[in-house]
């Protein structure tokens, strides 16, 4: 028990997937000028991350390592998570429409989402079990969140800002995120 | 050698295959069955995502134009044609009902010179943000403040600010409602086209406070309820309202009008109010 909560904080805090290790950037800059917006989008996530965890490990264990196919994973996880994410996109229109219209067109931006791919090849490389892995891919999802909303704050705050002309936009933004990035480094000794 | 090339392509091919498969019985077993008619009615709808229909964007007007919930003839951008085009797609007879068509009429003709300002504004050019600094710059309270935020929210480019006063172009509004939602003042209202006279003021209070502020502010002499036969106009506060469905547009209000308040706008060109004796 007191392993899988380590394990999840140190996926939300210590290593978070944007903020420290600089996945799922493009998401990041692109939606999080919203708070609302943000959150979708890292709902969307959460949600995928945990799905993608649990059966690329599956896909991993009993194929690609029976096989002997290891270096086969990085294309074996993009067709895992992308038809995942398909699938899931049909089951939610079908049955959950409030949830479906909720993440809306971040649902299948996802599929192209470097941070589910990280989130799956992570988990091989440190060989989780598929419990641990699935916990991981949760806590990821949860960190991304945790960035997206944090960042979406600070973004609705530079709006009013009186920025110099050349900063303006896209420069002033990656500076502020060089900041927070910069803040999240002090968790670094958490994970000891 | 042609194995540690076939089983890979064939492990892969079979995980795509798989998946393939699973992904067409999912879509068909659990598919939604969108009606093929709402993207019928989508594709000739005009795509300006206005809103005048009363539904979010065309989008949303063509599925409940479809699902029943609203009738054929409320896209005011497309007018007839869109109207007839739908009738044709749903199979509704379209000879007897008609697309009303709709314009936004600002209420206020203080144009440079005929009202005061409070004091001098130099912030940015936005009638929001100057609401917010001591109620705005005008010293009417209920005047067009004439820096263009309904000629920035419109999206047909169909309103104008002349002489410190915005006014809409009737030819190219559409009557969206667009700008009514962003004026601070709310001074801009949807009336049918074909109603020709409005109150170019939107001042409640008495004679004597308005006098003070402007030159051209309804002062609520009641002159034009008391001429009006079909009973149009009413008083609300201390300024006169024309109820646009009684309106017979015979025009007798703008004759009285001690204070040329109430205007006649041109049908449909872009050509600005006119009053008598003006």
């Amino acid at each position: 028990m007191v392993e899988i909560i380590v394990l999840l904080m140190s996926a939300i805090l210590v290593e978070n997937f944007v903020l420290m290790q600089f996945l799922g950037i493009c998401p990041f800059l692109g939606v999080s000028n919203k708070l609302s917006t943000a959150i979708g989008m890292s709902g969307a996530v959460i949600f995928v991350m945990t799905i993608a965890s649990f059966f690329t490990k599956l896909v991993y264990d009993l194929l690609l390592v029976r096989f002997g196919l290891e270096y086969l994973k990085t294309i074996a996880f993009i067709l895992v998570i992308a038809a995942l994410v398909q699938f899931v996109e049909i089951i939610l229109k079908r049955f959950i429409p409030p949830l479906y219209k909720a993440l809306g067109i971040y649902l299948p931006i996802i599929t192209t989402n470097c941070a589910v791919l990280g989130a799956a090849l992570i988990n091989i490389q440190r060989e989780y079990s598929l419990l641990n892995s699935v916990v991981y891919g949760f806590g990821a999802g949860v960190g991304f969140m945790v960035a997206m909303v944090l960042f979406a704050g600070v973004r609705e705050r530079l709006e009013h800002c009186d920025i110099p002309e050349s900063f303006k936009g896209l420069p002033i933004t990656m500076i502020a995120a060089a900041l927070v990035s910069i803040g999240f480094f002090g968790f670094k000794g958490l994970g000891g | 050698m042609l194995q540690e090339i076939l089983i890979p392509v064939a492990i892969l091919g079979g995980l795509g295959l798989f998946f393939g498969l699973c992904l067409s019985y999912a879509s068909k077993k659990f598919g939604v069955k969108v009606d093929e008619r709402i993207g019928k009615v989508r594709d000739v709808l005009p795509g300006a995502n206005c809103g005048a229909c009363g539904f979010t964007g065309c989008d949303g007007y063509a599925e409940a134009v479809v699902s029943g919930n609203a009738d054929i003839n409320k896209c005011t951008v497309g007018g007839r044609d869109v109207m007839v085009s739908i009738g044709e797609i749903l199979g509704k007879d379209t000879s007897t009902s008609s697309v009303e068509c709709k314009v936004g009429r600002v209420m206020c003709g203080a144009d440079n010179g005929k009202t005061r300002t409070k004091y001098d504004y130099s912030g940015i050019k936005d009638c929001t943000a100057a609401t917010a600094l001591y109620g705005g710059p005008t010293a009417c309270m209920y005047g067009c403040i004439g820096m263009g935020d309904c000629a920035k929210a419109c999206p047909f480019g169909a309103i104008v600010v002349e002489r410190g006063v915005a006014r809409v172009l009737a030819a190219k509004c559409k009557g969206c409602g667009k700008c009514v939602e962003v004026c601070p003042r709310n001074i801009i209202k949807i009336v049918p086209k074909e109603k020709q006279y409005t109150v170019r003021c939107n001042n409640p209070q008495r004679g004597n406070f308005v006098m003070k502020v402007c030159k051209v502010g309804c002062i609520g002499c009641r002159k034009c309820s008391k001429v009006c036969e079909a009973g149009a106009i009413t008083n609300d506060g201390f300024v006169a309202r024309i109820n646009p469905e009684l309106c017979t547009n015979c025009g007798k209000c703008m004759e009285v009008c001690p204070n040329h308040v109430i205007n006649k706008y041109p049908v449909c060109s872009d050509e600005g109010p006119a009053a008598v004796n003006e």
